[in-house]
């Protein structure tokens, strides 16, 4: 079986717990305002990997695992390739290698409870708690987010929530009020980290020919943000 | 036992020469962390910003401070010096002033002549004049060469040979002047020069060894004189911690006020002194304050040290370094780690003084070190890019526990084994000569076998391998006959007494060659192979550039179609040089290690076959070129990891820049993910890493506004360098490197 594979990245440590072997999957439904990898975007974009490749990419990462590293799928949305994910991460723990998957919300299919059963931690973006603004966030409706939170508990999956916090648009204290009440509904929460958004990707845009439509809007400030992180919950 | 060694237990070393024996004995490992170290005193304080203060004057005065042309540097050609006249408490200076440097001529009085001139000064008349009688070292080996040999080296296929100055690269064992004080070496240096005077042959090498022993004795008693001209008699043993660093140092400062060798390692100091320190905490001599304040003070002194350059020697090995390389840390035979307070002590320096490339602190890695001291060490390079790993365990089954670091990556027995080292041969040029038949590209000079170039392509692989390891071939013969010559005329003309009295007579010789351009060489035979490559040729019908169509895997990311091109050269290379016997029946060793000088040979080198233009620097040691590594730092790692250190067992070097960032979010979890990178590329049997924790801007804006970052220090190639100590080109080269960061 293949996937699609943006890129690789070998050394990740800040894609879940210790150093972990990071896969890109090409392709996402989302469209994110804040997108850093719009290339990842188009599903027939990247190229193709099969499950020896990345066996092979994660086993000369165990040295540096250490206890709690591993792989991480990320992507674009890695549950777009539900079916090459449960494959993939099934053959890896038969190396001893376990998977978190790096999930935005926007995307569940008849694969995704195998994938998230298979696996051993979610990293979940939440975008937004407010149904009308995760819509203008993502451009997709915020069921999918719903539906992959009632997947993760009944596999009692443990799950890093991670949010992007972008000004105007969810850096209130009121918003931090409002995740703090939506993951309630989230059983098993190891870690809430606060992701300032970054201007870092705009280039990329202007490459691509997509026009960037947070133009104008300022990096997170660190100082509010280190104020937010304080006010989080879990 | 003598009274000095009361509390030690007994061995051998108590009737002859044995620090080993000694340190194994004796040493207590410490398991535990940083929390007892202490900071600095008002003292030490005062001093360190005494030396800020002459740094400062320095950087502004161009580089070098101070010249004294007006005598040859003895162990006693100069009086006492100081840093704060009344406050040193470790004592000893090169001259009689800090930063001041002085004239070594037995190297190549050409050299420093010119280093004088360059300095507006000049040399007095009767030095001048002694050099129409006396011969170099450098006068010695150019009576030598042969023409082709020159050729060589001015087409730029060997570079960085040290024939014009002294080869640096010996570690007297100095903790000797410690432990046993110098009457009782010279009384077992006496007996050896007596059974070597005895023998029943005496050939050139037992009359040669004679001789030189007598002159080490010499040396041993102008040693004494010295130390008493800073107020001690170091006739007998040191009675305490403060007295053996004294003594130590007072051993390794004889050796750099009469030698400017490149490279002039300490060797392994901090758990022996800690023996001492143990001894005096129990005895309630000395505090901890005390103790920290010594090492703080001796380590200072060691980062005033500095030799005389010229211009073009910079341009070669770039920011000034002296390579004091102290190596810290490792395990015992009996699989205790050696790891002791005072290896804290040493790196806490770093705190209490402030971030400095020298001395060029290396921790000499073991899966068994204990973890809360992998975790300081992975903690002062994310805070301080001050210090460099290399592999125990890799290291100790070949040469012991009690090995020393020559230079960046060299490991050598302390005080029984010394190293003849000399350059590095440039492989990308090879392949360039090779696929030209015998012209050098940038020239057009014929040199070495001559035969028709290669075809019009695109180039075979099997016939550019050929012709690479034909011209290697005949590359090594002649390095190692260059090397013979060197080391000869080294040895008769600018003999190092002063260091080798602190070695065993019948030392054991190590040679050590080294490689550039292995990456450039790797991605260019992976080019040939993998894709399709043209040559192009001017019109005299030598190639000078070369088409490439498709892809090609490119050393860097673990992929092994070209990884093991690479792994190919450094077994070739080693085979190549080992068929040539070599001056006082030294061992063959390699390196893959540049220094700075990858800037240098990247300029003597034409357009080569994977992309890279003519005179762009190549990627230093054994790094992959510049930003070719694309799939992460462990892919990174992971390649150079393949380099196996028993082919190239003088080291593979890898500097690794890495932002904070891409290291994780709060300070812990850095520390926590570098001990993972470091375990993880050591499992792997790598042997080297030179860790940087920082962001390109930073040396961008470093490079632009020079005067912000005084002290900013970063590792380069195997050491450390104040980054403003570089020169722009340098500069630019150490920013064009790969950081690995999170994307």
């Amino acid at each position: 079986m293949k996937g699609r594979l943006h890129s690789i990245e070998t050394f990740g440590a800040v894609d879940g717990p210790g150093i972990r072997t990071v896969f890109f999957m090409q392709g996402c439904p989302a469209r994110c305002l804040y997108c850093h990898n719009p290339d990842s975007w188009n599903p027939g974009e990247g190229r193709d990997i099969d499950i020896d490749e990345i066996v092979h990419w994660a086993v000369r990462g165990i040295p540096y695992y250490g206890e709690k590293g591993g792989v991480t799928f990320s992507g674009g949305e890695p549950l777009l390739q539900g079916e090459f994910l449960i494959e993939a991460i099934n053959a890896l723990k038969k190396e001893g290698i376990g998977s978190a998957i790096d999930a935005s919300g926007t995307y569940v299919d008849e694969f995704t409870d195998g994938a998230v059963e298979a696996s051993d931690l979610v990293l979940l973006d939440i975008k937004h708690t407010d149904p009308e603004r995760f819509k203008i966030i993502t451009g997709r409706e915020q069921d999918t987010l719903y539906k992959l939170i009632d997947i993760i508990n009944k596999h009692d999956r443990h799950v890093w929530i991670r949010n992007v916090v972008v000004p105007d648009i969810n850096d209130t204290e009121e918003d931090m009020r409002a995740l703090n009440d939506f993951i309630k509904q989230i059983k098993h929460i190891d870690k809430v980290e606060l992701l300032g958004y970054h201007t870092m990707a705009v280039q990329k845009y202007g490459k691509l020919g997509i026009t960037y439509r947070l133009k104008g809007v300022p990096p997170m400030d660190a100082e509010r943000l280190a104020e937010l992180k304080k006010l989080i919950e879990y | 036992m003598r009274k000095e060694w009361e509390g030690f237990v007994e061995g051998n070393w108590t009737k002859e020469v044995g620090v080993e024996e000694f340190i194994h004995l004796n040493y207590k490992p410490y398991d535990g962390d940083a929390s007892f170290l202490a900071g600095p005193t008002e003292r030490t304080k005062e001093c360190s910003s005494r030396v800020q203060e002459l740094l400062k004057e320095e950087r502004k005065a161009g580089g070098t401070l101070k010249v004294d042309a007006s005598r040859i540097m003895r162990i006693n050609a100069f009086g006492p010096g100081y840093i704060v006249p009344g406050k040193d408490i470790i004592v000893g200076l090169q001259t009689d002033e800090p930063l001041k440097r002085g004239i070594c001529p037995f190297g190549g009085i050409k050299m420093v002549r010119e280093e004088v001139a360059e300095y507006g000064e000049k040399l007095p008349e009767e030095i001048d004049r002694m050099f129409d009688y006396i011969t170099t070292h450098n006068d010695g080996v150019f009576k030598a060469y042969s023409k082709e040999m020159r050729q060589v080296r001015h087409l730029g296929f060997i570079t960085g040979l040290p024939d014009a100055y002294g080869r640096g690269r010996i570690i007297g064992d100095y903790r000797r002047v410690a432990l046993y004080g110098i009457d009782f070496l010279i009384e077992e240096k006496q007996k050896d020069h007596e059974m070597i005077a005895s023998r029943h042959v005496m050939n050139e090498e037992n009359i040669r060894l004679a001789e030189e022993i007598t002159n080490q004795i010499t040396a041993l008693k102008e040693i004494k004189k010295m130390a008493e001209t800073y107020g001690y008699d170091i006739s007998g043993p040191a009675k305490d911690v403060k007295e053996a660093i004294q003594w130590t140092y007072f051993g390794y400062l004889a050796g750099i006020k009469e030698e400017n060798g490149a490279a002039m390692s300490i060797g392994r100091t901090s758990t022996f002194i800690d023996i001492y320190a143990e001894r005096d905490l129990a005895n309630g001599t000395y505090t901890e304050e005390q103790i920290q304040e010594f090492v703080d003070d001796y380590i200072l002194k060691l980062r005033v040290a500095r030799h005389l350059r010229t211009n073009e020697y910079n341009e070669l090995f770039g920011g000034d370094p002296m390579w004091i390389t102290e190596g810290i840390g490792g395990v015992g035979k009996d699989g205790r780690h050696k790891v002791t307070k005072n290896s804290y002590r040493v790196l806490q320096t770093l705190y209490n003084l402030g971030p400095a490339p020298e001395p060029n602190l290396t921790v000499l890695w073991s899966k068994k070190l204990p973890e809360p001291f992998k975790r300081f060490c992975a903690q002062v390079s994310i805070d301080t890019d001050s210090i460099q790993y290399e592999n125990d365990d890799k290291m100790r089954p070949t040469y012991g526990e009690d090995y020393s670091i020559a230079c960046c990556v060299s490991a050598i027995q302390m005080g029984e084994q010394m190293q003849f080292f000399g350059a590095r041969c440039n492989l990308a040029k090879i392949l360039l000569l090779g696929l030209n038949g015998g012209i050098d590209e940038r020239t057009g000079e014929h040199v070495g076998p001559q035969m028709e170039s290669v075809g019009d392509g695109p180039i075979d692989f099997e016939d550019a391998w050929n012709r690479f390891n034909i011209y290697l071939a005949w590359l090594c013969e002649l390095y190692v006959n260059i090397m013979n010559i060197i080391h000869f005329m080294h040895d008769k003309y600018d003999y190092e007494r002063s260091q080798m009295a602190f070695l065993d007579s019948e030392v054991k010789r190590l040679m050590a060659f080294g490689v550039a351009g292995f990456s450039v060489a790797a991605d260019s035979l992976s080019a040939i192979k993998y894709a399709k490559v043209y040559p192009i040729r001017d019109e005299n019908g030598v190639i000078v550039d070369f088409r490439t169509e498709g892809e090609f895997p490119k050393y860097g990311n673990d992929d092994d179609r070209v990884d093991e091109i690479a792994v190919k050269i450094s077994e070739r290379t080693i085979e190549e040089l080992r068929k040539h016997p070599t001056y006082r029946n030294a061992v063959h060793t390699l390196s893959v290690l540049t220094i700075t000088s990858n800037v240098m040979y990247g300029k003597k080198t034409g357009n080569t076959p994977d992309g890279r233009r003519a005179g762009t620097p190549f990627a230093p040691g054994a790094n992959p070129m510049h930003e070719r590594d694309n799939h992460g730092a462990v892919a990174s790692l992971n390649s150079v990891s393949k380099i196996d250190w028993d082919t190239c067992q003088d080291g593979v070097s890898n500097t690794f820049s890495i932002t904070p960032a891409a290291l994780g979010k709060e300070k812990d979890e850095r520390t926590t993910t570098l001990v993972g990178l470091l375990s993880g590329y050591f499992d792997r049997g790598a042997h080297h890493l030179n860790v940087n924790v920082l962001n390109r801007d930073l040396l961008e804006d470093a490079y632009e506004n020079p005067e912000k970052y005084p002290n900013l220090t970063v590792r380069v190639s195997g050491y450390a360098v104040r980054f403003n100590a570089l020169s722009k080109n340098h500069q630019k080269e150490v920013i064009a490197r790969t950081f690995h960061q999170h994307v």
